[in-house]
């Protein structure tokens, strides 16, 4: 079932803590997971395939890439769930 | 005319691992000594790898050595003579020719003659692949000792400059005598391979590309790190989760679980996703022997039963997996 854009960056934002301990009220629109976050390529692999159980979309390995942003993450996850 | 009846061979109905050996780099490399060409620094390299440090060879010392030292403590401790050994297998990418095999320099070197010999190219798996064949050889009667060596000698072909694999490689050969057992010492093999994933990690470009570079620069390893941390802890924790039906068994009855040393925040997540409890040793050698690929499993093993004496006779899950991509698990006894 399709999720709105606040309710997958809360999803999203829950799995950053769970990961990295990033507090929850960082993971905004407009922050980077590399230079903003500081979260590393092995730790964000660890969400995206986190994020794909929770929220029942596929994020294939080059998509993951692209994925440089809060904001293209939830994008895409919107649009993949649609 | 009446055909004659062929004769075949029927061995032990069970085998298991006698003896483990070990052999590692005799220098050792802290990140703080490979941080510069790749802009890096000591807490990078533990934070992403868990590595503090990796064991080289000296210039003047081969894979070869390396595998001949492990294979003689291999065959000491399992009290047999070389001459008893049948059949010599080495897991090896780094064999400094393409023939004759490492397999057949070592077999000699050892006493192990006229063994047949021969080496194995599935990278971090080899070491299992050669289990499965030392555990088949066995129980077929074709040999009644097999003698399963990984040796690599990766600092010849690791790039200074490369910060997606090269960091983390280090050189060492660890040895196993398989033989017949009164009871199940290896579980069913469970194995395959993902060819679709054949770019993941492996060489950056092939030799023909190599004899055309006038300054000589030998082809060295790459990998693309997320598509095989992905595939090495969410799929192989499948591929484990089948070696530990396919054997009867479940993680909490294991005494060790010894994975292909590629990176600790793969083994950590993969024991993680597998939900190995606190009981079972976790092998780590990577820490300060750093990614010796087909040779990482025996080494690792090689230091838990140093470590934890007590294990012996346990059993523990080993899985390889890397380059192809390859892969390949068993539930073993420890020796």
């Amino acid at each position: 079932m399709a999720q709105s854009k606040d309710e997958v960056l809360a999803g999203l934002a829950g799995l950053v803590n769970d990961e990295t301990g990033v507090p929850v009220e960082s993971v905004v629109f407009g922050k980077s997971f590399a230079d903003d976050l500081d979260i590393d390529s092995i730790s964000m692999m660890t969400i995206v395939v986190n994020a794909e159980e929770e929220f029942g979309v596929k994020i294939p390995d080059d998509k993951v890439n692209e994925l440089k942003t809060v904001d293209d993450a939830v994008n895409y996850i919107v649009s993949a769930q649609s | 005319m009446t055909q004659p009846v062929l004769k075949q061979t029927v061995g032990s109905a069970f085998t298991r691992i006698l003896s483990v050996g070990a052999a590692r780099g005799d220098l050792d490399v802290p990140n703080d000594d490979i941080v510069g060409p790749i802009d890096s620094s000591d807490e990078w390299i533990r934070q992403r790898t868990g590595v503090i440090s990796r064991t080289r060879a000296s210039a003047n010392v081969s894979a070869a050595d390396l595998a001949t030292t492990a294979a003689l403590e291999a065959i000491d401790r399992a009290g047999i003579s070389a001459s008893e050994i049948g059949a010599v297998i080495i897991a090896t990418i780094s064999n400094e020719v393409q023939t004759p095999s490492m397999a057949a320099l070592v077999a000699d070197r050892v006493g192990a003659t006229p063994a047949a010999a021969y080496d194995v190219s599935a990278a971090c798996a080899g070491f299992c692949y050669g289990i499965a064949q030392a555990d088949a050889l066995v129980r077929a009667g074709t040999a009644t000792y097999v003698l399963v060596i990984g040796a690599e000698k990766l600092s010849d072909i690791a790039n200074p400059t490369d910060r997606t694999i090269s960091f983390l490689l280090g050189d060492g050969a660890g040895a196993v005598i398989i033989g017949p057992a009164d009871a199940a010492g290896i579980s069913p093999t469970i194995w395959g391979s993902d060819g679709a994933k054949w770019d993941a990690v492996g060489m950056d470009r092939p030799l023909r590309e190599a004899f055309d570079d006038r300054d000589g620069n030998f082809p060295t390893l790459r990998q693309d790190g997320q598509t095989v941390f992905r595939w090495a802890v969410w799929e192989m924790a499948k591929v484990a989760q089948h070696a530990l039906d396919a054997a009867g068994i479940t993680a909490a009855d294991l005494a060790a679980f010894i994975p292909h040393q590629a990176n600790m925040r793969i083994i950590n997540e993969f024991a993680k996703q597998l939900d190995v409890p606190d009981s079972v040793v976790i092998g780590r050698d990577i820490e300060t022997t750093g990614n010796t690929s087909a040779a990482s499993i025996p080494l690792a093993m090689h230091r838990v039963l140093a470590e934890n004496p007590e294990l012996s006779g346990g059993y523990a899950l080993i899985i390889g997996f890397g380059a192809g991509l390859v892969y390949a698990a068993q539930i073993v006894r420890l020796p």
